[in-house]
């Protein structure tokens, strides 16, 4: 077990490089570099930069160097000190500016990940027992559509009837009195109070494929000769769907973090972006319009790695749980 | 039988009268279990007996009510009559209703086929245990935990203490069959329902377990229904049979009669089928002595396999005469599987040669080969597998099957190609109009004779049959095997015949070698090995088989071979995994 | 024993029923996804000749349709008893007198009579040839017909919805076929090879699974120069696109390769002397193609969203290119939304689109397996 925990962390390593490469990888791929996007800026505002200014420029941001290099430089100040480079556009250090970005985007992706299984668990299992109820039916039909609305569609849908049903902005994630405000209970509340809808908004892509998952893995045990003897042992129909086939069906439910994680920080991106919540997201359109190299490979950088994390999380929680992967 | 239980009983334990079990199919409805009626007294052992398909799960099910959804029972009456006087019909009772839950695991216990899939891998062997007798004895956890661990003891589980926390998946194949029984014996029920119990498991492992049953069931007065397809575990443990097939009960009566005179013609031809596998084959005992001064065609020399740290197959050392039925015997995990693989060279074999003596008197090494010259060894070499099911293309039709060997071997194409493959099914006995069906539409026994005509299509000299008829029913079984036979003789086929089934040795076999942990042990003249085996642990393999027949029910010579290098371990492992 | 899931069906025609027969039969057991099938053939052969089914010049602009609202067919004439004529009535564009916001007003006096399979606009058919010939054409391309009403340029949402099926529909499956390319040639050496080079794979399909795709989309999807032509844009995208979603296929082929490499079927094969060649084309792959198909029509509609996400972002396909994502960005704005609802419309598209996409490949998958039931 404690093997399994260790290789499973070192091999976090090499993701976690290979992440960090394929970030400023990703980044470097625009042609041209921040200065000619800066410009070009310039230059539909009638300034004109000459040539040595705009070397001087490559020069203090090091972009006359070697991608090789300027990736090396960039990585090394992450490990060793945490400074994520310049934010081009913003004129500051990047790391000023991702941190409760990142957090809000956490809380958000976290938020909804446990939105989604407390809706799907009981669901799947549910439309698992009675296969081919009016209710499973009905449940099949729902994660069918819920699978096939595009996650900005719903927003777009629900911020429409909001507007023009109820007329209210339902955008943010904060009141205009504590957007700026720091960190308060109120302001606590407040953040409760707008994050519903895009939890809403993002469990409902993801409680449908989790569902499908959940009586899928259910229907898997279901007829396995383990729940005929623990009926032949004399246990309510309850509690040995209880204890044995839901207990084993929640495995594969666990090790579903894996890849959940990835979807719903993806869509909660374009979500945010609609909805224009003060997450990561709408910082990293901006800044990967504007090719603000650092500021978006951090933030490329950073979702990834937290999916990896989530990964790991997953992981490691399934051998705790399942004695199989744990004693071999 | 001495019964301690058997003060004159008044009525028999469980009564099941005219019981209808049937399944709703799209087509109609299929009656599993059609108008059954038996009846078990306190303390006795019924078996139910039948091939495949033949209901006697069904009915074993029906009495919990535990059968798979959509079965259901139509009609009939299942009347347990408790030690208390009371009478409860079982077939009336809701199948979730608390009445039936307080019979099943207390009056009624039941074990099953498959004890690594029938124990939950999750929950450690302990849990499962104490749970039955907190439900039905409300017992405390701290009393359950020690009542469990003298189960566990009972069932001769060595460490009791420390095997309660263990999960199934560290069990052996026995030892979990024995912790299904420990738990099925924690209410002390008054019958216990045994489905196939041994099947998976090895011959001498089943026989501890048949012990074991057959002890605690004399200790306890319970009696015992017992669901089997082998006839020889019938012969050993019953009072009374019931045979069954398609749904039907065939006959009914005391062990005796069932073997000794049996009166319906099923009964009859599943009797013969066994007992014909207790002697040599007919075609055999008309052949002319075998050429023993011949050059061997197949010399096995030191041929070693190794698993990473397992050892398959050590130094093992044989030889194959032109026209001999050479027959490997050994449990699960005894390396005649890898034997014959590697042979084939379906597997690498990491040391020993394998010699092979071609038409023209050359001799290659089987082992070394590669490329072109392994491809045309393989057509000289070929193989029989063990499933029926899926040694067959499911998506290719049976023409397709048999001629594919002609085919990419260059050998006919077209029309001819037809041709041969319509006389290769009827040198089988397979009909040649049925060509262009799918596997799918032909029975085991069938497709088994599929699988031996594409064997035969590139005119072999050696056949390897690995377990070739161990998926089939008895009743099928000699019939592929005199096949197998009736081949050899025309075609001049040299047989390496896998098995572990020593019925099969004997019938088929001139001699035998017999496999134990990845060794050779024994070779020898088949009757000799079969009937008077030198090394112990074929003596003790031999005297665990049980014999068909109730008169000869000497548990005594029965005896479990200890490895003397390693005997610690052979008593810790208890038998082989599931097969 | 009942081996082939097919029950209901004649013995003798089972007994010499194909694999893709066996699966069909159970297939079309599945009702939901019969009908799934039906709309989705239907939907790319909309997708093929987008132009016949459009009413109007999907690029046509009009200032005096402005967020026109959607009008209604009338199948039957009743001014002189019923018949079978099928109309409109146009709409005139009056304002509000105070706040000077357009009003359209259907103007029953007048009816455009609707004609099956008139001339309208000039369209290309897969560019082999053109034609003018429409499943619907309006008598009077003056007063043209908006069934699905007007956006804020005029521009037919009906029409630009059917023609943008053509691109969103195809993204998917060209994006899905290089996927599956990549994921074959990948799982395929992975599970066929085993051992080191199949950890390798292993681990790397694994942490381009572990990856976000939206985010890693955006950055490549950044990186495309606005002005390059519709059609290399288009490559681009897909080529994004299928950049993560091959992972998912090589899994799905890696996993049938490896637990068919044990089959005996296939040991039976290799000691027929059958070359590996025909081992892998004539054993291995029909074994597969089914449940690889199910899994491609699964995921067809993945990579629709993505491209209208990755479009309606902004930063996938851009205009004049017509795509349901393209389409949507019209509808990003709430105002225009709350004015035109119809801009919906190419969403609900979407919503169909996948949903009868997602059903086709659920009953594909059930019915993949014909054996082992």
């Amino acid at each position: 077990m404690l093997k399994f925990i260790v290789m499973r962390l070192l091999w976090m390593i090499p993701s976690l490089f290979a992440v960090s490469f394929l970030a400023f990888v990703l980044i470097q791929l625009p042609p041209g570099d921040f200065v000619t996007t800066y410009i070009a800026t310039l230059a539909s505002s009638n300034e004109v930069v000459d040539q040595n200014t705009a070397a001087q420029l490559r020069e203090r941001f090091g972009l006359d160097q070697p991608m090789l290099v300027q990736y090396l430089k960039w990585i090394w100040g992450i490990v060793t000190s945490g400074d994520f480079g310049i934010s081009f556009e913003w004129q500051q250090p990047v790391s000023g500016l991702i941190w409760e970005r990142m957090a809000l985007t956490l809380v958000l992706a976290v938020a909804s990940l446990l939105a989604t299984w407390a809706i799907a668990l009981p669901i799947g299992v549910y439309s698992a027992v009675k296969k081919y109820s009016i209710g499973d039916y009905a449940f099949t039909a729902f994660t069918f559509f819920g699978l096939s609305i595009p996650s900005f569609l719903l927003a777009l849908v629900l911020m429409y009837v909001a507007a023009v049903e109820f007329g209210q902005d339902v955008g943010g994630l904060f009141s205009p009195e504590y957007e700026t405000a720091s960190w308060s209970i109120g302001k606590m509340l407040d953040l409760l109070a707008h994050l519903w809808l895009p939890v809403a908004i993002l469990a409902v892509s993801s409680t449908a494929s989790l569902i499908r998952v959940m009586r899928a893995n259910m229907l898997d045990e279901l007829p396995k000769p383990y729940v005929t003897t623990a009926r032949a042992k004399g246990l309510s129909e309850f509690r040995l769907l209880t204890k044995y086939p839901l207990r084993i069906a929640l495995n594969p439910f666990i090790s579903t973090i894996a890849w959940l994680l990835p979807n719903l920080i993806s869509g909660s991106v374009v979500v945010a972006i609609v909805l224009n919540l003060p997450t990561a997201a709408p910082l990293l359109l901006q800044s990967l319009m504007a090719q603000d190299m650092y500021l978006a490979g951090a933030f490329v950088l950073l979702i990834c790695a937290l999916t990896l994390i989530g990964s790991l999380i997953s992981d490691i929680l399934l051998a705790l749980v399942d004695p199989r992967i744990r004693l071999e | 039988m001495t019964d301690i239980l058997t003060i004159t009983p008044r009525k028999p334990l469980l009564e099941v009268k005219n019981l209808v079990t049937e399944f709703p199919l799209r087509t109609g409805i299929f009656k599993a279990v059609d108008d059954l009626s038996f009846s078990i007294e306190p303390g006795k052992t019924l078996c139910v007996v039948g091939e495949s398909g033949s209901g006697k799960s069904v009915t074993a099910r029906s009495i919990l009510q535990i059968i798979d959804a959509p079965g259901r029972i139509a009609s009939g009456s299942i009347v347990l009559n408790r030690q208390d006087g009371t009478s409860l019909d079982l077939a009336k009772l809701d199948p979730r209703g608390r009445a039936i839950r307080s019979v099943r695991g207390r009056d009624i216990a039941m074990i099953f086929q498959e004890p690594m899939s029938s124990l939950s891998p999750v929950h450690t062997v302990g849990d499962q245990i104490t749970e039955v007798l907190r439900l039905h004895l409300n017992m405390s956890k701290a009393e359950a935990r020690k009542e469990a661990i003298s189960l566990l003891r009972q069932v001769e589980i060595p460490n009791p203490d420390k095997a309660i926390d263990r999960y199934a998946f560290q069990y052996s194949g026995g030892m979990r069959q024995r912790a299904m029984i420990a738990m099925a014996l924690a209410c002390k029920p008054q019958l216990l329902i045994a489905d196939e119990p041994t099947t998976a498991l090895d011959v001498t492992t089943q026989a501890e377990i048949l012990d074991l049953i057959s002890r605690l069931q004399k200790a306890h007065g319970m009696a015992v229904l017992f669901i089997t397809h082998d006839m020889g575990v019938v012969a050993q443990i019953a009072d009374d049979v019931l045979v069954m097939h398609h749904g039907v009960a065939k006959e009914y009566g005391p062990v005796d009669e069932i073997f000794h005179s049996p009166q319906d013609p099923y009964t009859r031809m599943l009797i013969g089928s066994v007992l014909k596998l207790e002697q040599k084959a007919e075609i055999r005992l008309a052949r002319p002595p075998l050429d023993t001064s011949a050059e061997p065609i197949l010399d096995i020399r030191g041929l070693s396999m190794q698993f990473g740290d397992m050892k398959a197959l050590d130094e093992v050392s044989i030889s194959l005469l032109p026209g001999e039925t050479l027959g490997i015997v050994g449990e699960s995990g005894s390396g005649k599987t890898t034997m014959g693989r590697s042979i084939m060279r379906l597997y690498d074999p990491s040391a020993g040669e394998i010699r092979y003596r071609r038409a023209d008197g050359k001799t290659i090494d089987l082992a070394r080969i590669d490329g072109a010259e392994l491809k045309a060894a393989r057509r000289e070499l070929r193989m029989v597998f063990q499933d029926p099911f899926g040694s067959l293309n499911p998506r290719m039709t049976v023409s397709q099957v048999i001629g594919e060997p002609l085919l990419v071997n260059g050998i006919a194409k077209g029309k001819e190609l037809d041709e041969r493959v319509c006389h290769l099914m009827e040198q089988v006995g397979l009909d040649p109009a049925t060509r262009e069906r799918y596997p799918h539409a032909f029975s085991g026994g069938q497709r088994q004779r599929i699988g031996i005509a594409r064997a035969i299509t590139l005119n072999p000299r050696v056949i390897v049959a690995d377990e070739a008829t161990s998926a089939l029913d008895v009743s099928v079984r000699f019939q592929v095997l005199d096949l197998l036979m009736r081949l050899q003789d025309q075609l001049g086929l040299a047989y390496i015949f896998i098995s572990h089934d020593i019925g099969v040795i004997r019938y088929m076999c001139d001699r035998v070698g017999v496999m134990y942990r990845g060794k050779l042990v024994e070779v020898g003249e088949a009757d000799k090995v079969c009937n008077a085996p030198d090394h112990a642990y074929t003596q003790a393999l031999i005297s665990a088989i049980p014999r068909p027949d109730p008169r000869d029910r000497d548990r005594s010579r029965r005896f479990r071979y200890v490895e003397p290098t390693a005997a610690s371990m052979a008593v810790i492992t208890n038998g082989g995994a599931a097969r | 024993m009942v081996d082939v899931s097919i029950s209901n069906i004649r013995p003798d025609r089972a007994a010499v029923a194909s694999q893709w027969q066996l699966i069909w039969w159970a297939f079309k057991r599945h009702k939901l996804a019969m009908a799934a099938l039906v709309v989705t053939v239907a939907m790319y052969i909309v997708a093929l000749v987008p132009g016949f089914f459009a009413i109007n010049d999907p690029t046509a602009q009009n200032a005096r349709a402005t967020f026109h609202p959607p009008q209604k067919i009338h199948f039957f004439d009743t001014s002189n008893g019923i018949e079978f004529g099928p109309h409109y009535y146009p709409m005139r564009l009056t304002r509000d007198p105070n706040t000077l916001a357009a009003i359209y007003v259907e103007d029953t006096s007048k009816k455009v009579p609707v004609t099956f399979f008139g001339r309208g606009y000039t369209y290309s058919v897969l560019g082999l040839f053109e034609t003018d010939i429409h499943l619907l054409a309006s008598a009077d391309n003056a007063r043209p017909l908006f069934l699905f009403g007007a956006d804020r340029l005029g521009r037919d949402v009906y029409s630009r919805v059917v023609q943008g099926a053509q691109v969103s529909l195809s993204i998917g499956l060209v994006g899905v076929c290089l996927s599956l390319l990549l994921g074959i040639v990948l799982g395929g050496i992975s599970g066929y090879y085993g051992g080191r080079i199949d950890f390798v794979m292993q681990r790397v399909i694994d942490f381009v699974l572990s990856l976000p795709t939206i985010p890693i989309w955006l950055a490549l999807a950044a990186a495309l120069p606005q002005g390059w032509p519709a059609t290399l844009q288009y490559m681009m995208i897909t080529i994004i696109l299928s950049f993560t979603g091959w992972a998912q296929l090589a899994r799905v082929v890696r996993g049938r390769f490896l637990s068919l490499r044990t089959e005996e079927f296939v040991a039976a094969a290799r000691l027929d002397g059958v070359p590996e060649s025909r081992i892998i084309f004539r054993h291995m792959l029909p074994s597969f193609s089914s449940h690889v198909i199910a899994s491609v029509t699964l995921a067809v509609p993945a990579m629709i969203l993505a491209e209208t996400s990755l479009s309606f972002l902004g930063l996938g396909l851009q205009p004049p290119t017509i795509s349901w994502g393209v389409l949507l960005r019209e509808a990003q704005n709430i105002r225009s939304i709350a004015t035109a609802p119809w801009l919906f419309m190419p969403g609900l598209a979407v919503v169909i689109a996948v949903m009868a996409l997602n059903l086709l490949g659920d009953g594909l998958r059930d019915a993949a397996d014909p054996y082992n039931k």
